[in-house]
């Protein structure tokens, strides 16, 4: 008997015993609900896990070694949050240059330590606001960025040497951020003491996103010429966050997310060697962006498996000599596509578990979505609330207190092991095919997301995998809530001032700088150095990207459905 | 007769949004519910879908739209649509649209808006009510 919950004297407490005994008569009497027990991207999930499932060579000093050491499962530090807590970073920017900058100040006011700037639409795929493809798009979704002007405006009375800047952008990214560097000229801040980070990931486009201009090979091109550029002028800039964020978003699997990532990280550093550049040289200037979703253990195990994947790959794959390019740094935003429009204020409960697996799972820095999101771009009040939400995290939950808590928990342990088992047979696939630009371009990623998110769509429709307000406790009329608009005046505006840089400018001076540009495009010689001077002299994002078609080509999707 | 032929639906990304993730799913459950599909991919005009939707004569246009740009998008294509003397393709649709936006929408001649969290089988259900096959003619 084992009523009173003690095992029967004389016997040891063994698992078999125990599943014979203990678990048999409980499971009589009160059997299991009856759900799937699979984590929100379906893996399944056991109903214990003890030491045996570490079993099979599990080693710790292997397995996780101590932070700040390698294969850093871990954490990167070897004191973690105890010495300095994530960056809190909340992503902003809609409308016009000046509203976005406001939003900023705010945000640096109220104590978030870092930027990071949303581009509008037109500017992520390399349109100027007055392209006709831009109708209606213009400071909808982040700002409007044509020329340098609008960067100036941007970051107006904030010293570039003194914030961090991310910068979520991609295709034409190198054309930003040669705004972002005239801007520090004006500013007289030297380009060594400039810190950021540029999203420039160009594989998830293709992958994911879908906002490309030039086919996949050329764009590797830009971005290589980009690293070793910061590699010599601008030390402290992340050159590319890659970013699993949007392949999640898209639909995939956590697992997924992790393989493609870093199937794409890899394709990177394979584009830098191939560029003659010193793998210890730009690899410390790679960091990650990923996902954070609901299922709370799934995504720990996730980002756990993630930094242990990248310090293999590093050292063993590429030979990387130095500590600073096996360590994984990563951004984590909480998933905005989790947030439902019904009920929007539960967005706050599931916002906080989500954040609270990133900071578990060891991130550098973390955005949190507005409860609000759903609906529309967030207004202040949301805004404010993300913001408290790690706050809480940080100042009051005593999370912080310890490095890696969940070290060692049998569950998050078996859990770590099977996600990068299982990424690892996707990144061998992808290999397989010669690698993730010859994947992209057969369309493996794309199809493998479309599939996963068809299937989870069907069960959140049959109810096997709930969202709360939406297929479980849905009520009527419960998405009241005050939005914010962007006003249609925003793509006016935006319109006339651009007019009237194009006249003021000198267009002749600029004409030679796009040759010379498109020059450079032919010959090989790197692209940053004429870009930056298109930009001096108020090129448009649109007209230096355009320059480089003639010699790059444009690119096409393949739709597979 | 036509009214027993299969509804043929295209199922359009206009503007530069690159969220197909909706567009994908839905045009794979009307094509698992039995319509013919057409998907137009990625960055469409709207006198590129309206081009697409005359020369596959599909009886329905649904469109998926995460950009905010729906309150000029929408109406665009049902203008178009007028113009080139298809006024009797239904136009609906799905993104992140705001309630309140909804009546202007519908006003427009939008035939129906659907937002996040709607099962697929609701938009399914809503399109075996609402969308006929056109006479053509």
């Amino acid at each position: 008997m084992s009523a009173n919950g003690k095992p029967p004297a004389g016997r040891k407490p063994t698992r078999q015993a125990w599943e014979r005994e203990t678990l048999a008569e409980s499971l009589r009497k009160s059997p299991e609900r009856d759900v799937a027990f699979t984590t929100v991207s379906d893996l399944p999930i056991e109903r214990l896990y003890t030491s045996d499932d570490l079993a099979g060579g599990w080693s710790e000093g292997e397995k996780l070694g101590y932070p700040g050491e390698f294969p850093y499962t871990r954490g990167i530090h070897p004191t973690m949050y105890r010495g300095r807590l994530w960056t809190m970073r909340q992503f902003a920017g809609f409308g016009s240059a000046a509203d976005t900058n406001a939003r900023f100040r705010y945000l640096l006011e109220h104590g978030q330590t870092g930027l990071s700037t949303a581009f509008d639409l037109p500017t992520l795929m390399g349109r100027d606001s007055d392209d006709a493809l831009a109708r209606g798009e213009v400071g909808k979704e982040g700002v409007a960025v044509d020329t340098l002007e609008d960067m100036e405006i941007l970051f107006s009375g904030i010293p570039l040497d003194r914030v961090s800047t991310s910068m979520t952008i991609n295709a034409p990214a190198a054309v930003v951020f040669c705004m972002y560097l005239a801007v520090a000229e004006r500013q007289g801040v030297p380009f060594a003491k400039l810190s950021g980070t540029l999203q420039n990931d160009i594989l998830k486009e293709y992958i994911a996103q879908k906002e490309w201009i030039y086919p996949p090979r050329p764009s590797m091109r830009i971005i290589t010429d980009l690293m070793a550029f910061c590699a010599r002028e601008v030390p402290l800039w992340n050159t590319i966050s890659i970013s699993g964020y949007h392949i999640r978003e898209a639909g995939s699997t956590a697992v997924q997310e992790l393989a493609f990532t870093l199937a794409d990280g890899i394709a990177y550093v394979e584009a830098g060697r191939a560029a003659g550049l010193d793998v210890d040289a730009f690899a410390p200037r790679l960091s990650y962006f990923f996902n954070s979703h609901n299922d709370f253990f799934e995504e720990i195990a996730k980002l756990r498996a993630a930094r242990r994947i990248w310090a293999h790959v590093m050292r063993d794959r590429f030979g990387a000599k130095s500590p600073r390019s096996w360590m994984m740094r990563f951004h984590t935003q909480t998933a905005g596509c989790s947030l439902t429009a019904q009920q929007p204020l539960n967005n706050v409960a599931r916002v906080t578990i989500q954040a609270l697996a990133a900071v578990l799972g060891g991130t550098q820095s973390l955005h949190t979505d507005s409860f609000d999101e759903a609906l529309a771009l967030p207004t202040e009040q949301a805004v404010t609330v993300a913001l408290r939400t790690q706050q809480v995290i940080a100042e009051e939950s005593g999370v912080t207190n310890t490095v890696d808590p969940l070290g060692g928990s049998y569950f998050v342990e078996a859990l770590t092991d099977k996600i990068e088992r299982d990424a690892l047979a996707y990144i061998a696939r992808i290999d397989e095919m010669g690698g993730m630009i010859a994947a992209i371009e057969r369309g493996f990623p794309q199809k493998e997301i479309a599939d996963a998110s068809y299937h989870y769509q069907r069960q959140v429709d049959r109810g096997e995998k709930s969202i709360v307000g939406v297929n479980k406790h849905a009520v009527e009329n419960g998405r009241r809530l005050d939005i914010l608009k962007i006003d249609d005046e925003v793509e006016r505006a935006q319109l006339l001032r651009l007019a009237a840089v194009r006249t003021r400018r000198d267009g002749a001076k600029l004409a030679r700088d796009l040759a010379r540009l498109r020059r450079a495009a032919e010959s090989g010689e790197n692209l940053i150095p004429p870009m930056l001077d298109c930009v001096r002299d108020y090129g448009s994002v649109q007209e230096i990207s355009q320059a480089l078609v003639p010699v790059f080509g444009t690119y096409r999707e393949v739709s597979v459905l | 007769m036509t009214a027993d032929r299969k509804l043929r639906l295209l199922v359009g990304k206009v503007g530069l949004d690159g969220h197909d993730r909706g567009a994908k799913i839905i045009a794979r459950a009307f094509r698992d519910a039995g319509f013919e599909v057409i998907y137009t991919g990625l960055h469409q005009t709207p006198e590129m879908v309206v081009a697409t939707a005359i020369q596959e004569d599909v009886d329905a246009v649904s469109l998926s739209i995460l950009s905010g740009a729906h309150n000029y998008l929408f109406p665009r294509v049902i203008e178009l649509l007028r113009e080139r003397g298809a006024p009797d393709i239904a136009v609906f649709g799905g993104g992140i649209i705001p309630e309140e936006d909804v009546p202007g929408l519908k006003a427009a001649g939008v035939l129906e808006i659907f937002t996040p969290g709607t099962s697929t089988e609701d938009v399914i259900a809503w399109v075996r009510a609402h969308v006929a096959p056109r006479a053509l003619g």
